[in-house]
């Protein structure tokens, strides 16, 4: 299979003698560094240490459901089970995924500055994310959290008698961490592009976390407050969303939803910049439609803060009410689709290629489409009477999610990779690892739209005996999806030691970032770049790299 | 000088004390008059009154007080949005309550 | 080497100025300005995070006074207007004293500056010594939600022109004064913040910070602080004035 992979004689190369990475040694250079890619290193190994807690948990639920009786776990100790697989996938692995490693990471290099806007604020977010880490792993070990990620009250706030109010510090915590890493990319966005880096030759994955960013910064607020709410509500028990002291549970819910929507944008629009990215690096073309794309992004961001009622269409909001919402649900569809069209119209007589991120890629426009128009189902009253609060929603958020956001992820990890280390992963290993991952998950979740039409409700321990031939292949699925997500771990650490030599742009990618060293400087640049081409200038780079050795060390 | 295409040279405007002062006169006007306002029965423009005095107010300090009004578009258009989305909680939220009862009673 | 190729051409546009550099210009901004601007547009930002957080208690209290307005109006009359006034005037006048002392940071007037940051935390300090007086009388009369609350101010008031309120109705006070604590808690609270970044930026500009070019540390938290009283603006009528006109 042909490659465009382009590294140095491995004979002859070592990595850059001054980098990043050797620029200071020892625990306090790292845990007092203001350096938006020590930061990121940071992220990358707390947040990979989140995704397998919350992971084990999944592996746990799938194992109670391989059968029909509660027989692997109580019943209580399953709603613990599911609140805090979601509770740490939310809020500790997806929200800060990609922008808090690969944004951190690679953002201020790509507008050409020598870090964020505000590196401090970068640092006391990540210390920011370990407390509320920390919060979270308290409430579990002593006892956890059986409300569901969602918190819903008065269930959370009258009648259980878990650690609600440790998980919720934990979550505003996390929240601030959020806030804080979308604030910086705005105003790094904004004011520290490099002369020549105008708005429109910013790479897609800019405009992406943008578009996050602003999510982040004016919607989780609410749910600081309303999370404050149900901690002073559990203390003094008002009936702030007690029916039977005058209170309304729908207002918790509405202001629950008001961040909770645009939270599953701020998850998956800085997974469309990294495909963005990949798409176009591996079918040697410029992205389809730029400025389609660019304001797409935005648009979701804009709509994705009309729609939080979607959530709550069975629970008693007003049919009129219900109608606006999903109304404005279905045009919310249009800008994702637009993308989707954008990459698939990027791939069309491009000279694609196939290595480890883009078949992540592939899977992850398969996948997201799919769980994408399922969402629009959800989105019609009528289905969404009949699907709601059964497997079809489990469904669809783990086809966006993890078909989609997880697997760009993945997809932007083995990216930047060679950019982060200066090394290259093993290419079959990491190739086996992306396959084994796409069949797992299909495995895994595609009997659960069926159990889901079905009628089998979600957090729910038990099931009725009919559904477990569905059932029995969603835990073989997740075995082998389990699988796909250990190999990375095997084989990236294996790579940092072992792994080839990158060079600064093995992919011949376009982008600041791989017109400097990997690793790169702690300074990221010599001298500020001034910048003359569009992007996804594939000719601009030819021409540049015709008369180049690709030298490092 | 190596600056962004965009950046905007604004003037660094300092506020002298006598925008600040007459501020401060209008904002105490206002708020007298809200406090002498509320013990008039003006039955549904009450809150309406009572609000609308506290946007002005809120208005003059942001202009005033706080520069907007000598900042950048930028900055007015980051406040607007401020504004905005907080409007869109509240209104979107009052579809769903505002509408609960119709064809009930 | 592929960064030298960028590098190399701006090398010749600005060969000066590297060599005039303010010590308090960070390493990784190119001008003063942008640094100014930069940091201005971070604060902006936090004040949109703060607008939506009370936004959320905004939402709450629309509701619930409209669902329990009798209970809003009652327990909003319980509250003392002439400390509610009093408050308003001692903060308004905190943004005044706040906004004369960035200009006087931005006119490099060092005894200015101490003067005005001085200033407004004595009004910052007169505000909150207004609030316990409040919050005590609360506690005194048994207003307090979850505590020590009492019905009976409501069921059978001591003013004749207060309407009593039947028992359930009496009850959702509760959810007003609840509402009440918790906005002007959270208010507070913002206040304390800010009363406390105050005392440290006394401190550094009694040792000469601000006046000498770089004053955009006083230029934010006024920022913040001008915030922190445009809250209390709205909070004002909301809480004290729903309905005294038949006082």
């Amino acid at each position: 299979m042909s490659t465009i992979v382009s590294l140095p004689n491995q004979e002859t190369a070592t990595l850059p003698k001054v980098n990043y990475l050797n620029n200071g040694y020892g625990l306090k250079s790292w845990l007092l560094t203001s350096d938006h890619k020590r930061i990121a290193i940071l992220y990358l190994m707390s947040i990979t240490v989140f995704f397998f807690l919350g992971g084990s948990f999944a592996g746990l639920i799938r194992l109670e459901l391989l059968t029909p009786m509660p027989d692997l776990v109580a019943s209580d100790t399953y709603n613990k089970l599911f609140t805090m697989h979601g509770v740490i996938m939310i809020f500790l692995f997806l929200v800060p995924s990609v922008p808090a490693t690969i944004g951190n990471f690679v953002i201020p290099i790509m507008v050409g500055a020598k870090d964020l806007a505000f590196p401090k604020i970068n640092l006391l977010s990540w210390y920011l994310y370990v407390v509320a880490g920390i919060f979270l792993v308290y409430a579990l070990v002593n006892g956890g959290v059986d409300t569901g990620w969602t918190f819903t009250t008065p269930l959370s706030t009258h009648y259980v008698n878990t650690h609600v109010i440790t998980a919720a510090l934990g979550v505003f915590i996390a929240g601030f961490s959020s806030i804080f890493t979308g604030l910086n990319f705005i105003v790094t966005i904004h004011r520290m592009r490099a002369p020549g880096m105008t708005w429109f030759r910013l790479p897609l994955f800019c405009w992406s976390n943008y578009a996050a960013a602003i999510l982040m910064v004016l919607g989780t607020p609410v749910l600081a407050i309303t999370l404050v709410l149900v901690a002073l509500e559990r203390l003094f028990g008002i009936g702030v969303f007690d029916p039977t002291k005058g209170g309304d549970p729908l207002l918790f819910q509405h202001l629950f939803w008001f961040y909770s929507h645009p939270a599953v944008y701020i998850m998956i629009l800085p997974g469309f910049g990294v495909i963005s990215e990949v798409i176009s690096t591996f079918s040697r073309k410029r992205v389809f439609g730029y400025t389609a794309v660019a304001f797409s992004s935005v648009a979701i961001a804009v709509f994705g803060f009309f729609v939080w009622a979607h959530h709550m269409f069975i629970m008693g909001v007003s049919n009129y009410s219900a109608l606006v919402f999903s109304l404005l649900t279905m045009l919310v569809a249009v800008p994702s689709a637009i993308k989707i069209f954008n990459w698939s119209a990027t791939l069309y007589k491009g000279s694609i290629t196939f290595e480890t991120p883009m078949l992540y890629a592939f899977g992850f426009v398969g996948l997201f489409t799919i769980g994408g128009l399922t969402g629009v189902f959800l989105g019609s009253l009528g289905m969404d009477i009949h699907l709601t609060e059964t497997y079809f929603i489990v469904a669809h958020f783990h086809f966006v999610m993890v078909g989609g956001m997880l697997m760009a992820y993945l997809a932007g990890v083995h990216f930047w990779w060679p950019k982060m280390t200066g090394r290259m992963y093993p290419e079959s290993m990491s190739q086996l690892a992306a396959v084994t991952t796409f069949i797992g998950f299909i495995l895994t979740f595609f009997p659960q739209f069926i159990l889901g039409y079905l009628g089998m409700p979600r957090r729910y321990h038990a099931y009725p005996p009919e559904f477990q031939v569905l059932n029995v292949l969603s835990t073989a699925g997740a075995t082998v999806l389990g699988v796909g997500y250990l190999l990375p771990m095997l084989y990236m650490p294996w790579s940092l030691k072992y792994g080839k030599i990158a060079g600064s742009n093995p992919w011949q990618a376009t982008g600041l970032e791989w017109q400097i060293q990997s690793p790169p400087l702690t300074e990221n640049f010599v001298e500020t770049p001034v910048v003359d081409h569009e992007a996804y200038d594939y000719e601009w780079l030819a021409h540049k790299t015709q008369h180049e050795v690709t030298t490092v060390g | 000088m190596s600056i962004p295409v965009e950046h905007e040279h604004s003037e660094h405007h300092i506020v002298g004390p006598k925008t600040y002062l007459l501020i401060l006169l209008a904002l105490l006007v206002l708020t007298a008059t809200t406090t002498g306002v509320a013990f008039i029965d003006l039955g549904i423009l009450n809150p309406i009154v009572a609000l609308a005095i506290a946007c002005i107010k809120a208005v003059l300090v942001v202009l005033f007080f706080m520069h907007l009004r000598y900042s950048s578009k930028l900055m007015m258009l980051t406040v607007l949005s401020g504004f905005f989305t907080f409007l869109v909680l509240i209104t979107m939220t009052l579809t769903d309550y505002m509408s609960r009862a119709w064809g009930l009673w | 080497m592929d960064s030298q190729a960028i590098a190399n051409r701006t090398v010749e546009s600005h060969p000066t100025e590297a060599h005039e550099h303010p010590s308090y210009l960070r390493h990784h901004f190119v001008t003063v300005e942008q640094q100014r601007e930069t940091v201005s547009f971070g604060m902006w930002l936090f004040l949109l995070t703060e607008i939506m957080f009370f936004g959320g208690l905004f939402m709450a209290y629309l509701l619930y006074r409209n669902w329990y307005y009798d209970a809003f109006v009652s327990g909003s009359n319980t509250l003392s207007i002439p400390l509610g006034t009093t408050n308003t005037l001692v903060l308004i006048l905190s943004s005044f004293t706040m906004a004369m002392g960035v200009y006087s940071a931005e006119t490099r007037n060092r005894k200015g500056l101490i003067r005005y940051l001085l200033l407004t935390i004595v009004l910052g300090l007169a505000f909150l010594g207004i609030k316990t007086v409040e919050y005590h009388a609360k506690y005194v009369e048994h207003h307090i939600p979850g505590a020590n609350f009492s019905v009976e101010d409501f069921v059978h008031p001591s003013d004749p022109r207060d309407r009593p309120l039947a028992p359930d109705m009496a009850q959702h006070a509760q959810i007003y004064f609840f509402l009440y604590f918790a906005m002007t808690g959270m208010h507070a609270l913002h206040m304390i913040i800010g009363i406390s970044i105050l005392f440290v930026l006394l401190y550094q500009a009694y040792h000469g910070a601000y006046v000498n070019g770089h004053s955009s540390t006083i230029d934010n938290f006024g920022l913040y602080w001008h915030f922190v009283d445009i809250v209390w603006i709205f909070l004002f009528p909301l809480l004290y004035l729903i309905s005294r006109h038949h006082l």
